[in-house]
């Protein structure tokens, strides 16, 4: 599991990231609009443990930690505080890019209590990429505050990964934020992430896409959310699509001839 | 190549299966979206109380009132400086006391050693006094602005401030979030110089850069402070000199984010000429910063940073200067001589040789510009008291001719000259191109040297001096 | 029955019903990333004390738009 190779330079491969890919160290990344207290739960669950650097080829910060649970290590990647991942920036296009082509092993999408509708449209963009989810609703503390009560089983229900309540802050909720999402990574729990329902014209255009999508990338890469990125007509990450499908069908090629 | 070939028929049938719709479909797509989510929280949130005051929109209500907003902007900026300069006087003196007695016993030390005065010299007076130079009067203001302007941060204030500005960054041809990272810079040039980042477009982003150093950042402060004390105190109360104080230095800041913007207007219409981007600000709700903890961890923090600094680049500068201002060619100083060279165009600008080159000297770091010009007029003369600002404020107006206008224009050339090094070194990491930081270096330069010379012969035309 | 104008004529402390964009590709998308979608109530907050931006209330969210952006989103009063 894992991409470990070099490929021919392009951003196909966790090493392209700037992350360290083996398979005894699970990769995990941390997304979430930004505001939400994101970098209070990075901070908590690597401690000093973490470096700053950029993004390959762009002026976007990234930080990467490693925390240890249960006696296994795991790398944890700070992905760009975004609203969406419609890749209308830079930061969309990286924390997007890395979601899908660096496959980490569990994603944890920060949402803030006191805001969950808003934020709640990147959780509902991530679970179409990947169902290695895990949905982080901090500022608990916060949102007690201001008198707010979350039905955590009920999100849970209605989006189909598990949900835990932190407050990063005061180090609230964390060990089970650990627990689970370490048991996302070991597939002992198998989110089911409940799609998203458009239109019935979009729908309709999706099941006539998805086929000739999954011929071409089996399942590597969620075929529905490939076809709602080419009927947006979503030109970056067609390239990178290019790209990868190349780099796939060398791996392929090398394994056959092995 | 029959799979690229298969991935470009995809791209071709989506296309034909959207037609001219693109707009209505990517309509439809984020709709279905925000939907969901709209239903989801309406299933899964729910408010206790009935009628929730809003707290967050009472409190903006005053902060970015028409009336209000503008005043109570510049009255916190002027109350935070106020803090800083009270907060600061006690524990400098205290240290001032401290370090001095030190020196004292350690020139001693080495009287009792027999040790040439050379040595002496280059440790005690140089290396040494400089670095208690640093310890006692920049770290303290240092150390009590950074925790401050750490906890408007989190309490969420600096998008208010960039909400009420942004008209004037606007018609600057600037990015709205120039105004954070302007503010950013108060804490640390560098710092603002990498929380450019969060402006796309590379245009915008390089203004943001090359106008960030108008901003005094930490380092700069206590001269300004300093300065503006000394000149003020004297014949007027404590209480009074604080605040007229506190109103100078805002008054600097003020001018400062004015020329912040004409700068950037001038960038926009000249060399960066180009499209303004589009612009969403959110004003996050209020949050309730952990006060104690920001306070300890930043003070720490600071003082930790201040040393080290102090250790790595006050020191040896000061060693520098003392070496400098007693190896004599001829009959005069080394740093006579740069000065006598340079005194002739510093006059020009209201300030002596000296002073510049102390700004020279200063390039590494901005707190050690006060210290190294204190100690090159010091140096070779008979040693004093340098604790007090009377001995202070007799070191310049008497033995070196100091006018208040010489202190104004001192502090505009501190508002407006080349960045510290590590200012520098962010803006090639950033920019990746030495023209830029060519540029991010002569253009405040030039705008110092050009206002400094303004200034100075308007009070003196008009006789006010 | 009130007429369709754009965000930035709401006077403040009214809300508004959202009918579309008036706008192509990255600011277009920009907006309805925002969430100013066809359907969405948005709150107007306040103005900025020199008059631009805008803060408006969208699902939740505080966010400022400037006379630009605010004036290619049209709107029905409600």
């Amino acid at each position: 599991m894992g991409l470990t190779y070099q490929s021919t330079g392009t951003l196909t491969t966790r090493e392209a990231f700037n992350v360290p890919a083996s398979d005894n160290q699970p990769v995990i990344a941390l997304a979430g609009n930004p505001n939400t207290g994101k970098s209070t739960v990075f901070n908590a669950l690597t401690g000093l443990r973490q470096h700053t650097g950029n993004w390959p080829g762009k002026t976007v910060l990234q930080t990467k930690g490693t925390f240890i649970h249960n006696g296994r290590k795991y790398t944890l990647v700070d992905l760009p505080g975004t609203y969406s991942l419609l890749a209308n920036s830079i930061d969309e296009q990286v924390a997007r890019d890395f979601i899908c082509f660096a496959q980490p092993e569990a994603t944890i999408v920060v949402v803030d209590a006191t805001c969950l509708e808003r934020n709640l449209n990147l959780a509902l963009q991530v679970i179409e990429i990947t169902n290695r989810v895990v949905l982080c609703v901090n500022l608990m503390d916060e949102a007690r505050r201001k008198q707010l009560r979350i039905e955590i089983n009920g999100l849970s229900k209605a989006l189909g990964i598990p949900v835990v309540a932190t407050a990063a802050r005061s180090k609230e909720g964390l060990p089970e934020l650990l627990d689970i999402t370490c048991k996302v990574v070991s597939k002992q729990l198998e989110p089911n992430p409940k799609a998203v329902r458009y239109s019935p014209e979009v729908e309709e255009a999706i099941s006539r896409l998805e086929p000739q999508i999954k011929a071409l990338f089996g399942n590597s890469i969620n075929p529905r959310w490939v076809a709602l990125r080419l009927l947006d007509g979503d030109m970056n990450l067609i390239k990178n699509l290019k790209k990868y499908h190349h780099r796939e069908r060398i791996k392929a090629a090398r394994e056959a001839f092995a | 190549m029959s799979s690229q070939i298969s991935l470009n028929n995809l791209v071709e049938e989506a296309q034909r299966l959207t037609g001219s719709r693109q707009n209505e479909i990517r309509d439809s797509i984020v709709k279905s979206i925000y939907s969901t989510a709209e239903n989801i929280a309406a299933n899964t949130v729910s408010s206790k109380i009935e009628r929730k005051t809003n707290w967050d929109r009472k409190i903006d209500n005053v902060l970015t009132s028409p009336v209000w907003g503008f005043p109570i902007m510049f009255g916190l900026l002027a109350l935070v400086f106020w803090v800083t300069i009270t907060g600061a006087n006690i524990p400098s003196a205290m240290l001032a006391e401290g370090l001095f007695w030190i020196e004292a016993r350690l020139t001693d030390f080495f009287l009792a050693m027999d040790a040439p005065s050379w040595l002496h010299g280059f440790l005690v007076l140089g290396v040494y006094r400089s670095l208690a130079w640093v310890v006692s009067v920049m770290l303290p203001p240092m150390a009590i602005f950074f925790p401050i302007f750490t906890l408007l941060e989190d309490l969420g204030y600096l998008p208010r401030v960039a909400f009420n500005l942004d008209r004037f960054f606007k018609k600057a041809g600037a990015h709205g979030k120039q105004a954070l990272t302007m503010s950013m810079g108060f804490g640390c040039n560098a710092a603002g110089i990498i929380a450019c980042r969060v402006i796309d477009s590379p245009r915008e982003r390089l203004i943001a850069t090359l106008t960030n150093v108008f901003v005094p950042c930490n380092g700069r402060f206590p001269t300004l402070i300093a300065l503006a004390t000394i000149f003020i105190s004297g014949s007027v109360s404590l209480s009074v000199s604080s605040t007229l104080a506190t109103l100078s230095v805002a008054g600097l800041v003020v001018l400062g984010i004015a020329i912040t913007l004409l700068v950037s207007w001038l960038l926009s219409n000249t060399l960066l000429k180009g499209e303004t981007s589009l612009f969403t600000l959110e004003l996050p709700p209020y949050r309730k910063p952990q006060v104690g903890q920001v306070i300890i961890r930043s003070v720490l923090d600071r003082t930790v940073f201040v040393l080290t600094r102090a250790m790595l680049i006050a020191a040896p500068a000061g060693g520098i200067i003392w070496l400098l201002a007693n190896t004599y060619t001829g009959d005069t100083s080394i740093l006579s001589v740069i000065a006598g060279w340079l005194d002739p165009f510093a006059r020009h600008m209201g300030l002596d040789g000296f002073i510049l080159t102390a700004f020279i000297l200063g390039l590494p770091a901005n707190e050690i510009v006060f210290p190294i010009l204190i100690m090159s007029y010091v140096s070779g003369s008979a040693m004093m008291e340098p604790a007090s600002l009377a001995a202070l404020r007799q070191l310049l107006v008497d033995g070196h001719g100091w006018t208040w206008l010489t202190a104004l224009c001192t502090m505009i050339f501190v508002l407006c000259h080349w960045p510290c090094g590590t200012t520098l070194l962010t803006i090639q990491r950033e920019q990746h191109k030495g023209r830029w930081t060519v540029l991010a270096a002569i253009i405040p330069t030039v705008t110092g040297i050009l206002l400094c010379t303004f200034v100075n012969y308007l009070v003196r035309g008009l006789g006010l001096i | 029955m009130a007429g369709s104008t754009t965000l930035n004529d709401v006077p403040v402390g009214s809300r508004a019903l959202v009918t579309g964009v008036k706008a192509d590709g990255l600011t277009r998308r920009r907006l309805l990333d925002l969430g100013l979608v066809p359907g969405t109530r948005v709150e107007v907050v306040r103005r900025s004390p020199v008059g631009d931006p805008i803060a408006f209330n969208i699902r939740g969210a505080v966010i400022a738009l400037r006379h630009e952006e605010s004036s290619k989103v049209t709107v029905t009063s409600i």
